[in-house]
């Protein structure tokens, strides 16, 4: 049996008296491309902060290569880890953000080598090739020394998608990533997730971009009010939704 | 004509004092501003960072110190103190009033430049795998900087110009200093008006100095 990269077992999530995620199971291998739909509210975006504890969660466990994430059982109660801790699993992913959330006062080579040296201790001047190995990955090598006000929408994410990479993590999430972008400048973004994706990085993508789901994705999963609607093969979902929330959902979205 | 000659033979006659007057009230600013500014820091973090206690005391510090006129700090810390056994000179007693009082603006200057950075930056440097510290000294702290520079710089000329209060506790700074000189030659229109040249100098140069400084670290965009 393939162990399990990513594990979500009965996740449960409040924002005060307000549950948003009500139970979600999921597990994920090392290489599957997952979309993650569903309408605003549906907790799509708050199940990925999960899972690298940008939010704490209530109820159920998320497990990484089998090591569970932000909590942990002593004596039978469950408790919060360490800050050091949590930080150290923070790395085992990346994220990409909606809005970039690139470090405005640092070029982009500094951006993407910040962590290489504050979390993997790495010299600066290995930090630096390695910063410019992934900016010339997704197309920016000639921009490393620019900051982030000197670049477009669409550098700037790339920018980020190569800070978060660069950091060599198990599993990339990305967060609505285009959607703070201008039309002409998603190409661009969607291009590079394409290419990791075909390198085989495994990720899990929040997205509102339902054509790019069909296209890249080895699975998609619908949310809908804080628990998995419908997952599946992205053929089937798209083409013969089995439940009629994601039938309505696909007739109101940009997939034609 | 005469008039004028008369004058600067009096600023000849009086120089040293000016010139010790006027060291004297540098001094004063650049203590005043140094201590204010560290003690400031801690305040700003202890409003951000600070647990509720923490914050409920730090906050009325800073309210009540904002809420009291420079002169009352002066006087109080002058004559109040040394009833509670601190022993202050006059000098210590106002560098002590002017620092606090810097320190309750400086706090509020750092509360809301740290306020003012984007939740998404904390974010982004938590998601790398950096600790609180990692963050705020490399992604945090950077930007509060930036952004605090142009009202510190504020806050460093209007300490300056407070530093004139402590002529009421019989510091000899540059205002006490042109009193007594008055109080020899009468030329009193002229004299406070070379005092005043003299403030509004050293607030021009500490004006171009933020700007220089603005200037070379601002973010290229």
């Amino acid at each position: 049996m393939t162990k399990n990269l990513l594990e979500i077992q009965a996740l449960r999530k409040r924002y005060g008296s307000v549950e948003v995620l009500k139970g979600v199971d999921c597990t994920m291998q090392q290489g599957e491309v997952i979309s993650i739909i569903g309408s605003s509210g549906s907790g799509k975006t708050t199940m990925l902060r999960c899972i690298n504890m940008l939010e704490d969660f209530q109820g159920g466990r998320i497990l990484i290569d089998g090591e569970p994430i932000g909590y942990e059982e002593r004596n039978g109660v469950r408790v919060r880890k360490s800050e050091k801790e949590i930080a150290r699993q923070r790395a085992l992913t990346g994220m990409a953000f909606q809005q970039f959330n690139l470090f405005p006062h640092m070029t982009a080579a500094s951006n993407v080598m910040l962590g290489l040296i504050k979390v993997k201790k790495m010299a600066r001047d290995e930090a630096r090739s390695v910063a410019e190995k992934w900016l010339e990955r997704v197309g920016l090598g000639q921009r490393a020394d620019h900051y982030p006000g000197q670049l477009s929408g669409g550098q700037q994410q790339r920018v980020a998608i190569a800070r978060a990479i660069a950091m060599n993590p198990r599993l990339m999430l990305f967060d609505e990533v285009t959607s703070a972008l201008d039309p002409e400048l998603v190409g661009e973004v969607l291009q590079v997730i394409k290419d990791l994706a075909a390198d085989g990085m495994s990720m899990l993508l929040v997205t509102h971009e339902m054509r790019f789901a069909f296209e890249v994705s080895s699975r998609v999963i619908f949310m809908n009010q804080g628990v998995i609607g419908e997952e599946g093969d992205p053929k089937v979902m798209f083409l013969k939704p089995q439940t009629e929330r994601l039938a309505e959902f696909l007739k109101t979205s940009s997939f034609a | 004509m005469n008039e004028f000659l008369a004058f600067l033979d009096q600023v000849w006659l009086a120089r040293f004092v000016i010139l010790r007057g006027l060291g004297l009230t540098v001094s004063i600013s650049l203590l005043a501003i140094a201590l204010g500014s560290v003690l400031g820091v801690l305040v700003g973090l202890a409003l951000t960072y600070g647990n509720r206690p923490l914050r409920f005391v730090v906050r009325a510090y800073t309210d009540f110190i904002r809420g009291t006129p420079v002169l009352v700090l002066v006087l109080a810390s002058f004559y109040i103190l040394s009833t509670i056994g601190i022993e202050l000179n006059a000098f210590q007693a106002g560098v002590f009033a002017l620092a606090v009082f810097c320190s309750s603006h400086v706090g509020e200057i750092v509360r809301g430049a740290l306020q003012a950075i984007p939740p998404g930056q904390t974010e982004a440097a938590k998601a790398i795998g950096l600790t609180f510290s990692q963050t705020f000294t490399s992604v945090l702290w950077p930007q509060a900087l930036r952004q605090m520079l142009p009202t510190w710089v504020n806050t460093a000329a209007e300490m300056v110009k407070a530093s004139t209060l402590l002529s009421v506790i019989g510091v000899a700074e540059l205002l006490l200093r042109t009193q007594e000189i008055i109080s020899r030659n009468f030329m009193s229109l002229e004299f406070y008006f070379l005092a005043g040249l003299l403030y509004f100098a050293i607030n021009y140069a500490i004006e171009r100095f933020g700007k220089y400084v603005e200037r070379k670290v601002s973010v290229p965009s």
